[in-house]
């Protein structure tokens, strides 16, 4: 029927007396590469924590692939095929690189499924989490303890990991931050292997405009928690509003 | 083959601790045993949660009160002298039934608040259920109950030779359920929990249930700790069943010992509680609690894997189960 993936109408989010997200609609279509852009403090995360679960609207609906996500918890939308990084990496410091992969894939992607011993499942797990670091490049660092990793490392991990969930939808939040040019090419060439090559939908958020204007087919520009600007990437930069947003007045 | 390795040490531990009371027949090494035991019980149920998940419970002596406490309730149902022996068997369970159901209102209650908000819940609930017994008629209220447990005993001689042999078999009873835990998904979940709730949660583990889950058996484990009490001191009041010793030796000796495993507790549990116990005799009985201070600041500072975690590192296996 519809081709929307992720649908997110008027969705309002306040802390306190502060509005972060103003009737923010947005909608992700299934395969898109879609990108969400917007000055510092203007509502990305928190817009990602609500399609998340992490937050709770105060507003507005999030429908997931037909499903309304009003009141499930953040394990039960990764279940439903969402998952996220983190802006600031978040890993499971007392694991190894495999060990954080291997959560999501024994409490998501393998969820359900019977394995005939114990042995079978931990051989399962290990096989699809090590497939995962392959693709990402890490596979050497698959035992190493997540608590001593690089900056590019660390992001990979954090993409990684919330591959191990398969999602339908990824949600990169900045997770090139920090890294120098070649290196943000690198995480380019994985998000697009992974959009091209497993049909994954991929939303990303990114200041860094040269990546995300060329990996964006669509972008949405927020300002102050308001949508301000939805386009192409090439007609986006010339929008009016996108440029006050960013430059002032 | 390690999992074998366990099980013969089980069965090695059963066998042991019944044949101990055919050969050593001073009671009071049996006593002090039994002491060591129970913390072994009381270390192990905390470090199911705090070890595992990473929340730190102070109200540990509360749980374990609650389990003496219902031991105490049931022998109050019957006329004085006439509880029958069997109903030890029937104070057990209750016990950890009564302080399971306590610890999972707990959980539903608290456990939305993280770090040291929870911690703080868990003193704040000791306190209440201190309260509630202080003022509770029946089993005695603040000035106490006399326990004499029946003349005729289950299975052994002697009280004593019975309350050591059960104590042993929670132990070793107690360090299988942390084992399974551990090496379960419920385990790996919490440790996800443990090292970040919100990264957890987003990587699919369902953070609440498992809470729950940790909060329900750690309750259990206290409860039934706390239920052979009243036989083993024969006179019981909340003041000393409430006492900061247990809530403090619950903590200090799985982070003594090595929160991360199931050997920890029990190597915690074993040397402070000896330490203890020795000291009480030789010294002092009000050393105890400061040779735990002591140990625990120079722990947290300077081995803060604990035993578990010094091993590993001088003897170079980092998986030293
Ligand atoms: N938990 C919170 N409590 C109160 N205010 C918050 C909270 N989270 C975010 N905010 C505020 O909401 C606004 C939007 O923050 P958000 O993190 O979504 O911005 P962002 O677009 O991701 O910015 P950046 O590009 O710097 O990551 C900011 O003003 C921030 O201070
Ligand atoms: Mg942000």
């Amino acid at each position: 029927m519809s081709d929307v993936l992720l649908q997110c109408s008027g969705v309002v989010k306040t802390f306190g007396g502060f509005t972060a997200l103003d009737q923010v609609s947005v909608d992700v279509k299934k395969g898109e590469r879609f990108g969400l852009i917007g000055p510092n403090g203007s509502g990305k995360t928190t817009l990602i924590n609500c399609i998340s679960g992490a937050l709770k609207n105060d507003g507005g609906t999030i429908t997931f692939d037909g499903t309304d996500m009003a009141g499930m918890a953040p394990h039960q939308r990764t279940r439903l095929g969402i998952c996220r990084s983190f802006q600031i990496p978040r890993p499971f410091t007392s694991m190894t690189v495999l060990e954080n992969l291997a959560i999501p894939f024994e409490y998501v992607a393998l969820r359900g499924h019977r394995h005939a011993s114990p042995d079978a499942e931990a051989k399962a797990v290990r096989e699809g989490a090590m497939a995962i670091l392959t693709e990402m490049g890490m596979a050497d660092k698959a035992s190493a303890p997540s608590s001593g990793l690089t900056q590019i490392e660390l992001r990979k991990l954090e993409l990684a990991r919330a591959m191990a969930a398969k999602p339908k939808l990824l949600i990169s939040d900045e997770a090139m931050a920090g890294l120098s040019n070649s290196e943000v090419d690198e995480i380019l060439d994985i998000l697009f292997r992974l959009n091209e090559q497993h049909g994954i939908t991929i939303v990303m958020i990114e200041h860094i405009m040269r990546a995300v204007m060329r990996f964006s087919q669509r972008v949405v520009c927020l300002d102050a928690g308001k949508k301000i600007a939805e386009a192409t990437p090439d007609l986006i930069v010339k929008d009016p509003n996108v440029e006050r947003a960013y430059l002032g007045e | 083959m390690k999992i074998s390795v366990f099980w013969i040490g089980v069965a090695v531990a059963l066998v042991v601790a019944l044949l101990t009371p055919h050969v050593v027949t001073n009671e009071f090494y049996l006593r002090t045993a039994y002491t060591v035991l129970q913390f072994v019980v009381l270390a192990t149920a905390w470090n199911i949660l705090g070890g595992y998940g990473g929340y730190v419970n102070f109200g540990s002596a509360g749980f374990f009160a609650i389990g003496a406490y219902s031991a105490v309730f049931i022998y109050k149902l019957f006329p004085l002298f006439q509880v029958p022996d069997y109903m030890i068997f029937v104070m057990l369970p209750l016990g950890g039934v009564v302080a399971a159901v306590i610890g999972l209102g707990t959980g539903y209650l608290t456990l939305r608040l993280r770090g040291v908000y929870f911690s703080i819940a868990t003193l704040a609930l000791a306190v209440v259920l201190q309260t509630l017994v202080t003022n509770w008629h029946f089993v005695g209220g603040a000035r106490g109950a006399s326990i004499l447990p029946p003349q005729t005993v289950p299975i052994f001689s002697t009280w004593g030779e019975f309350l050591f042999v059960l104590m042993a078999i929670l132990a070793i009873a107690s360090l299988a359920v942390a084992r399974y835990i551990e090496r379960s998904w419920i385990g790996r979940g919490l440790a996800a929990i443990r090292d970040n709730e919100e990264a957890a949660e987003c990587m699919g583990v369902p953070t609440l249930k498992l809470k729950l889950i940790g909060c329900t058996v750690s309750g259990f484990l206290f409860g039934v700790a706390g239920a052979p009490l009243p036989y083993y001191v024969n006179y019981i009041e909340p003041v000393s069943a409430f006492n900061l010793v247990y809530a403090v030796n619950a903590l200090a000796m799985p982070m003594i010992g090595g929160a991360t495993t199931w050997i920890g507790p029990l190597l915690g549990a074993v040397v402070l509680g000896t330490a203890q116990e020795v000291a009480r005799v030789t010294i002092s009985s009000e050393m105890n609690l400061l040779i735990v201070g002591v140990l625990l600041v120079f722990f947290v500072i300077a081995a803060p894997d604990g035993f578990v975690g010094l091993a590993r590192k001088y003897l170079g296996n980092r998986k030293s189960r």
